[in-house]
Parts: C-alpha cells; sequence; structure tokens
C-alpha cells in the first residue's frame, strides 16, 4: 500500500498538468451542455442578436415554462420514450438473462460461433436493415405503434446484453451450482434460486446500461415507422419545436434538458454500479 | 453420457428465446435485403427481377465518392476518438483529488438521447449567433460569422467533431477499465527497478492496452460507419451532398426516394464491408493471441 502510494505520488508541475488535462477534457465534453443551458435561460430575442453574448443578460426560466404550451404533446414525448425504453428493456432482460447462463455454463458445440454471431447482430443497426424492417412491420400491421419501435430496439440491444451478463455470471463459483445439484436441485431451480440472487448486481447493470441504450438512441425507427404524433418519443418529437420560419431554440433547449434530466439523475445516482460493471463486463473477456 | 446430452438440450432451450428473436428481426430482414438488392422494388405493386443492374448502376453513379467519403470520414473519427478517448482515461486514471467526481462527469453525451446533444452542436455552429463563431469572433480570430454547417468542407469536419463528442466516453470508460486490469505489480517492480512514470507509460501501460485498443477502435468502426442520427439532424448529407455517407445515401434512396431495390443493393454493400472490417479484425486479434502464447 505505501509503495503505491509512493510510485503515485505527483510532483507539482505534474499534477498542474494533470488538472489542466483534465479541464480541457471535460470542456471539450461538457461544453455543448453549458452552452445549451445557458440558451435555455436567453430570451429569444437576445439569441438572434449581434454581438454573441455567452452569458445571458437577465436570464430567466421563462423558456422552461413556455415551451410546454408552444408544443402541447410535449409530456407524452418523455412518456412514451420511457414507456418504449422500460419496454425494450423488460424485453432484453426476459431473452438475454437465460442465454447469458446457458453461454456462462455449458459447453456445447458451436458456443463461441453464436456469441460472436450476437455481437455481429450490431453491424446491422441503423439504417442497413431498414427498408426489410419496413416491409416486415407493414406486414405485421405494426406501423405507426408502440411496437415498432420496441421490436428492433430490443434485437440490437439483446447483444450488449448477453456479453456483459455471461462475462459477469462466469466469474460466479461454479462450487454453488455444484453444490446445488448434489442436493438434488433441478437445473431450472439452480438457475432460479442460486444464480439470479447472486448474478442481481449484474442483472441491474444490464438493466440500466439497455434502458440508458434505448433512451440515447430512438431515432431512426421512430422517424420512419412512426408517424404519429401521439406515439412519438422524445427525439422525433422535439423536431416540433422546429418553427416554420425559424428554430425555437430557448424552448427547444429547456425542452431537452428536461427530457435529459432523468437520465441525468439515474446517472448520477446509479453511476458507481455502472462503472464498475461495464468495465467489469468489459475487459473480463 | 445422457446426463450430457439432457444438459446440451437444456442448454439450448435456455438460448432458443433470444436466438429466435434475432433471426426473426435481424436474420430475416438480411436475407429479404440482398433478395431486394436484385429486384426494382418501389412502391410498385409488381416487381421485376432484374440482376445486377442496381449494383452496377451504383459504380455509375455518385456513390462511387459517397464511398470514398465514408470511409476518410469514419477513418478520422475513429482515430480522434481512440486518441481523445485514451488520453482522456490516462489523466481520468491520476489518483488525484476529484477524480470520481471527473469521471461521472465524461458521461453525459453518452447517456443522453443522441438528439438532444446534435441539437446543442447544431446551435453552436451556427455562423450567426452560435458559440463557436461567436467566441472566435470575440477573440479576433475570424472578422465575420462563419456558418460551419454551410459550406462542404467545414460541414465535414462539423460532423465528425459531433461524433467524436458522443463516442469518446464510451472509449473513455473501456480504456479506464483496461488500463485498472493492468497488474499493479507489473509497475511496483519497474519502478523499483528505478522505472520512469514515461517509461512505464511506454512499455507497460500502452503495450498490455494495445489489445483493448484493438477491440474497441473495431467497435467504434462499426457504430461510426453506421452513424445516422448525427449527420442527418446536422446536414442531411448536405451542403452539396459532401456530408452524405453510405448510410445516408442508402436512407435518401430507399425510404426518401421509395427505391427499395436500388436502396438495398446499398445496404448489402454496407454489410459486405462491415464483415471484411471484422474478419479484418479476427484475423488480427487471432494473430495476436497466437502471439502471445509464443
Amino acid at each position: 500500500m505505501s509503495q503505491q502510494m509512493m510510485i503515485n505520488r505527483y510532483r507539482w508541475y505534474e499534477l498542474v498538468g494533470i488538472y489542466a488535462g483534465i479541464l480541457l477534457f471535460l470542456t471539450f465534453v461538457l461544453a455543448p451542455f453549458v452552452e445549451g443551458f445557458l440558451v435555455s435561460l436567453k430570451p429569444l430575442s437576445q439569441l438572434f442578436s449581434s454581438p454573441y453574448r455567452f452569458i445571458p443578460e437577465n436570464g430567466s426560466f421563462e423558456a422552461y415554462r413556455t415551451m410546454w404550451t408552444s408544443v402541447p404533446g410535449f409530456g407524452w414525448y418523455i412518456f412514451n420514450s420511457f414507456l418504449i425504453s422500460g419496454s425494450i428493456t423488460i424485453i432484453v432482460l426476459i431473452l438475454a438473462v437465460p442465454a447469458a447462463y446457458a453461454f456462462a455454463r455449458f459447453e456445447f458445440r458451436g458456443a463461441g460461433l453464436l456469441l460472436g454471431a450476437f455481437l455481429a447482430v450490431k453491424m446491422f443497426s441503423g439504417a442497413v436493415l431498414l427498408i426489410p424492417l419496413f416491409r416486415l412491420m407493414r406486414s405485421f400491421g405494426v406501423l405507426n405503434t408502440y411496437f415498432a419501435m420496441i421490436v428492433p430496439g430490443v434485437a440490437f440491444i439483446i447483444p450488449t446484453g448477453i456479453w456483459l451478463l455471461h462475462t459477469y455470471m462466469r466469474r460466479i463459483p461454479r462450487e454453488l451450482d455444484e453444490a446445488a445439484y448434489v442436493d438434488g436441485a433441478s437445473q431450472l431451480y439452480t438457475l432460479r434460486r442460486v444464480i439470479l440472487p447472486i448474478a442481481m448486481p449484474g442483472i441491474v447493470v444490464v438493466a440500466i446500461s439497455s434502458f440508458i441504450e434505448a433512451y440515447a438512441q430512438q431515432f431512426i425507427y421512430a422517424l420512419t415507422f412512426n408517424s404519429k404524433t401521439e406515439y412519438m418519443p422524445l427525439p422525433v418529437g422535439l423536431f416540433a419545436y422546429f418553427g416554420r420560419q425559424e428554430v425555437v431554440w430557448n424552448e427547444l433547449m429547456a425542452a431537452s434538458f428536461v427530457g435529459i434530466a432523468p437520465a441525468l439523475v439515474v446517472i448520477f445516482f446509479l453511476q458507481r454500479y455502472l462503472v464498475s460493471g461495464l468495465t467489469a463486463g468489459a475487459v473480463k473477456q | 453420457m445422457g446426463v450430457q446430452r439432457s444438459t446440451v438440450i437444456f442448454a439450448w432451450l435456455l438460448l432458443l428465446p433470444a436466438v429466435l428473436y434475432v433471426v426473426v428481426i435481424v436474420a430475416y430482414p438480411l436475407v429479404d435485403t440482398v433478395i431486394l438488392s436484385f429486384t426494382d422494388a418501389s412502391l410498385k405493386k409488381v416487381t421485376n427481377w432484374v440482376g445486377f443492374e442496381n449494383y452496377a448502376k451504383i459504380f455509375n453513379d455518385t456513390f462511387g465518392s459517397v464511398i470514398v467519403r465514408t470511409f476518410i470520414w469514419t477513418f478520422f473519427s475513429v482515430s480522434i476518438k481512440m486518441i481523445i478517448g485514451t488520453c482522456g482515461a490516462m489523466l481520468l486514471n491520476a489518483a488525484v483529488p476529484g477524480r470520481a467526481l471527473f469521471r461521472v462527469l465524461t458521461m453525459p453525451p453518452w447517456v443522453v438521447p443522441m438528439a438532444i446533444g446534435i441539437f446543442m452542436w447544431g446551435w453552436m455552429y451556427n455562423g450567426q449567433f452560435g458559440m463557436i463563431s461567436g467566441l472566435l469572433q470575440r477573440f479576433g480570430l475570424v472578422d465575420s460569422p462563419v456558418a460551419f454547417l454551410a459550406y462542404g468542407s467545414t460541414a465535414f469536419w462539423a460532423t465528425i467533431i459531433t461524433d467524436v463528442w458522443i463516442g469518446v466516453p464510451m472509449v473513455t470508460l473501456y480504456m479506464l477499465a483496461a488500463m485498472q486490469a493492468i497488474p499493479q505489480d507489473l509497475h511496483e517492480a519497474a519502478w523499483t527497478d528505478g522505472a520512469g512514470r514515461f517509461y512505464r507509460l511506454r512499455r507497460i501501460t500502452l503495450p498490455l492496452m494495445v489489445p483493448s485498443m484493438v477491440t474497441m477502435s473495431m467497435l467504434s468502426l462499426i457504430s461510426t460507419f453506421n452513424s445516422f442520427d448525427i449527420i442527418w439532424i446536422l446536414t442531411r448529407g448536405g451542403p452539396n451532398g459532401e456530408t452524405t455517407t453510405m448510410i445516408i445515401d442508402t436512407y435518401r434512396t430507399a425510404i426518401g426516394s421509395y427505391k427499395y431495390g436500388e436502396g438495398s443493393a446499398r445496404a448489402v454493400l454496407i454489410c459486405i464491408f462491415l464483415s471484411l472490417f471484422c474478419l479484418a479484425y479476427f484475423r488480427l486479434t487471432s494473430r495476436f493471441s497466437a502471439g502471445a502464447k509464443r
């Protein structure tokens, strides 16, 4: 311990360098949020005036009030986003937990290939499968419903879930399964009563990361498979602030901050588990 | 033997739901794309088989330059992401007060809806009223407003920077994890032998991070190649098509102009390129692991 502390002791100029580097890095990462927040505080007239002013003059939270009335359905967009992401998360867990357990515990022919195939699914997210998925959704008659946005979302988030979970489950000692087997427990019982409780922290991480991924990336499918305002999720719904003549930027930014507040609250409280869980799953292969 | 077989069956039963789901939602549409790419499918009721016509058209079209642009776009975006992300991970790995807070602060671009981050960049790039142009003017670096998204060359880099911004947190966290997986005793041994910080960075940390770097750049390459939201929201592929990448052009052709057949041919081409990348990646990693064994 003391040796480690000595290794990690920095000289003053190293400390200055590190903090300067971190400051530069965080400036790049956070600048759009700072600017977005400042814009949400400015009255519209000040936004479209020159010279450019970084800090708002007599800024107010006025836009946070008016944004609700200028786009009446805004609350629904957030609700839709939550509903879609929540459903995706639940379906992903139902499908990924047993699959991850199979990969973690059983040796069978083609296991490695199948695991690779799941990862390959990620390759086809985005616009590549849009045309056939559009036809598929149309033939199922689910265009312009929540299904059209949930179904493809699940497919592209399952791989991450399986990969994170199976590495997590692999680290659960095999002796536990064997003890249960000796006691006469069936395999399904072992999964339910022995593995699931121990794997819970890993499952929670997968749930959070699936939800965040679903919440963050529901754009292209919503744009293409849904034209009904009442089912629109937040990212597409925000386009409602793009008026015919000009964008109501201060309200758009206010609405954005209202929309991301839930995600920010989630990471603030859960980041410790999220980071450790993600990194544990990512590095051990 | 009987136990073994029942175990295998049980394993497959556990896998079946996930496998079936992916087959229906990904594998079947993939086959459908390939079939469609040989037809003149559109909004018309009747669809004809046209052989390789769609593919032949691709090379007569402007699509050739789109392919080249996509590769350049991806190359720069992934390289910059990897460099900034790895440097960021090193900084956040330093044992200084406030480290935990700094780590949390890197996450927002990754966890908030992509579209929102892109809107924010869109405003910052705004020529008359945006922050970047405004600050450049204030500091006297430019005389008049710069509308970054209005000119091909600046718009091209503007979309890359936004893509980097969205991808950096993921790279940073992953590289941070890779760095922490390096056994501390290696550092201690080198330190007792009198190795300085930079020597240890060059000889221990970086070499041991190479496999993670390869994996991360691969994952990042796939998502960057497929990047749609950023370009679509910022420029829609403009001005004059100078930010049009393969994915944007595919979307335009298929969904915008209802030319499903031609769009599918483009989509198939994207799949071929990505598969080639993956193949090269597996070759590369198997060589790495073979080298490690020797």
